[in-house]
């Protein structure tokens, strides 16, 4: 029983991680059906920049965690939409007519070069850091004999903040109505008097500040934050992208319940079966998926539009 | 002075050429027909005019002011509408958000709330399904949603493409029904027909364009009259 709340406790806490990162994917997806490559490197640059701003700040072991969170949280989370809307600018829209493959190509160009900038001297170097403590290890309280540790709780609640906020913004705002219909036919938007340009500015800012939450959330939860270049952010960013096709890609909510879903199977099996194979487990329900409902679970098996 | 003037356009797609200097206007008040056959250019010359297009030469003038090499966000601002060839309904939003974003640059709440209710009054069909799935709408439906989607806007004017396209009789005779009301109530129109008979029935005058060029024009009735049009468009042999 012990196990059992511990491994779900891990699942919700990873979960919650997979689908800040996943969102951001499913959202520019969404509005521009094209997949950000760049979108993991935004996450590592939002855990780097967390990890500056406690720097900075000097709130490294910090005893008011709790306005020492909230303003580093912003703070990354700003520079990140900031990335996010230098980046769709400069290197996503002079190609907006262009054919996909080279969007794509030059995707993996912005990300190898974030990745690379990431360590020079001045940046973020090639040293690893430990992400100061923010946040208590101490159990907040115990549960079937499991201690919940003040972090975790932490990750958890304001993962699902940001998720309402988001459903919110998606589903009950000008701007969210206007990203919906972009999504669905570009043109027709612009018709209505909807600026297509700016809307897909924030839909880029906003994956960006969420995947900023997620770099935060990865460095509390975990603790060392490798140089920007290593492959664990890349598996991180790649899982996150097997929870948005998981999900369907472009569907909001199926960005989440993939995300919680690959991070449960991911947790179970770890737990369960065996440990080196969790990263098998994730790509073994993307492949499943494929084959079965290849639009993803609340995705419609839509045939691509002309 | 004409509400809208078009002259010269010209528009290549690539290797093709779309319209080879087409030149018209359409006065304040009145109902334009645009009839031609399949390819002609009819919906190209909406799409440059609404902006959706960038003409290689040519200019646009609306109420006076050159909008050609305006984004089509800065064109509906100014009053013109473009109810798009297929309908153009946002299948994943309810009809009820389709019509709202149908006012999407609007902040005079009340006077929009007033447009949408008189948009409804037209179609009745419309009312009884406003928290449904735009997508679930039948054909005719979704041209009457499209229909009422532009008119929430307000347009000064309205450019509608092809709305009896692939619809039962019925239906046909109900949109240009709606379409006369509209004009009635003091909205121009620029319509565009392959049912150049209906078309030229609601319109006070008529264009027929042909491989990119406009090849007669006329009032409406005399160009329903003239052998050859009636020949060409009218199925009358
Ligand atoms: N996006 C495009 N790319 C290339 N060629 C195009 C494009 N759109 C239209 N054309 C071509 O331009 C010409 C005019 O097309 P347009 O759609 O304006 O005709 P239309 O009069 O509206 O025809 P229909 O009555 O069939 O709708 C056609 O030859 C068409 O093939
Ligand atoms: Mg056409």
């Amino acid at each position: 029983m012990t196990k059992f709340v511990q491994v779900c406790l891990n699942g919700l806490t990873l979960g919650s991680l997979y689908a800040l990162i996943a969102l951001g994917y499913t959202l520019v997806y969404g509005v521009l059906r094209f997949i950000n490559f760049a979108h993991s490197d935004v996450v590592t640059i939002g855990a780097w920049m967390a990890f500056v701003f406690a720097g900075i700040l000097g709130w490294a072991g910090t005893d008011s965690p709790l306005i020492a969170m909230p303003v580093i949280l912003m703070l990354s989370m700003a520079v990140c939409a900031a990335l996010g809307f230098t980046i769709e600018r400069l290197a996503y829209r002079p190609l907006r007519r262009a054919p996909r493959l080279n969007v794509l190509i030059t995707a993996i160009g912005v990300s190898l070069l974030l990745q690379n900038a990431g360590q020079l001297k001045w940046i973020f170097g090639t040293q690893p850091q430990a992400m100061p403590k923010l946040l208590s290890e101490q159990a907040l309280f115990t549960l079937a004999g499991v201690k919940v540790p003040v972090v975790d709780v932490v990750v958890v609640v304001l993962a699902f903040v940001l998720l309402v906020a988001l459903q919110w913004l998606v589903f009950r705002t000008r701007l969210g109505q206007a990203m919906r219909a972009v999504s669905f036919d570009e043109r027709t938007a612009a018709l209505m008097g909807v600026n297509v340009d700016m809307v897909v500015s924030y839909t880029f800012m906003i994956g960006s500040a969420l995947a900023a939450a997620g770099g935060m959330i990865y460095g509390l939860k975990y603790g060392s934050l490798l140089q920007s270049a290593d492959s664990v952010w890349v598996l991180l960013g790649l899982k996150a992208f097997v929870a948005a096709v998981v999900g369907g890609i472009g569907n909001v909510r199926g960005a989440v319940a993939g995300a919680f879903l690959i991070a449960f199977i991911e947790m179970f099996g770890a737990a369960y079966r065996s440990p080196q194979m969790r990263d098998v487990y994730v790509f073994g329900i993307l492949i499943a998926v494929l084959i079965l409902k290849p639009g993803g679970l609340l995705g419609k098996a839509t045939v691509e539009k002309v | 002075m004409a509400l809208l003037e078009v002259s010269g356009l010209e528009v290549r797609y690539g290797g093709i050429h779309a319209l080879r200097g087409v030149s018209f206007t359409v006065d304040e008040g009145h109902v334009v027909a645009l009839i031609g056959g399949n390819g002609a250019g009819k919906t190209t010359t909406l799409r440059a005019i609404s902006g959706l297009v960038r003409p290689s030469k040519g200019t646009v003038r609306f109420a006076g002011t050159d909008i050609t090499t305006l984004a089509p966000h800065k064109i509906v601002a100014r009053g013109l509408s473009h109810a798009p060839e297929g309908r153009g309904i946002f299948a994943n939003l309810t009809v009820g958000e389709n019509l709202e974003i149908g006012s999407y640059l609007r902040r005079d709440r009340a006077a929009v709330a007033k447009d949408r209710d008189h948009a409804l009054s037209l179609f009745p069909r419309l009312k009884e399904r406003l928290a449904q799935n735009a997508g679930t709408l039948s054909g005719g439906e979704q041209q009457m949603l499209a229909i009422a989607r532009a008119l929430v806007a307000r347009p000064r004017l309205l450019l509608l493409d092809e709305p009896s396209l692939g619809l039962a009789p019925q239906m046909v005779q109900l949109i240009f029904k709606i379409v006369k009301t509209i004009a009635a109530e003091g909205t121009t129109i620029l319509l565009v027909e392959q049912n150049a008979h209906m078309a030229l029935a609601v319109a006070h005058t008529g264009h027929v364009l042909e491989v990119g060029t406009l090849v007669t024009s006329g009032p409406a009735r005399e160009l329903a009259a003239d052998d050859a049009i009636r020949k060409a468009y009218l199925g009358v042999h």
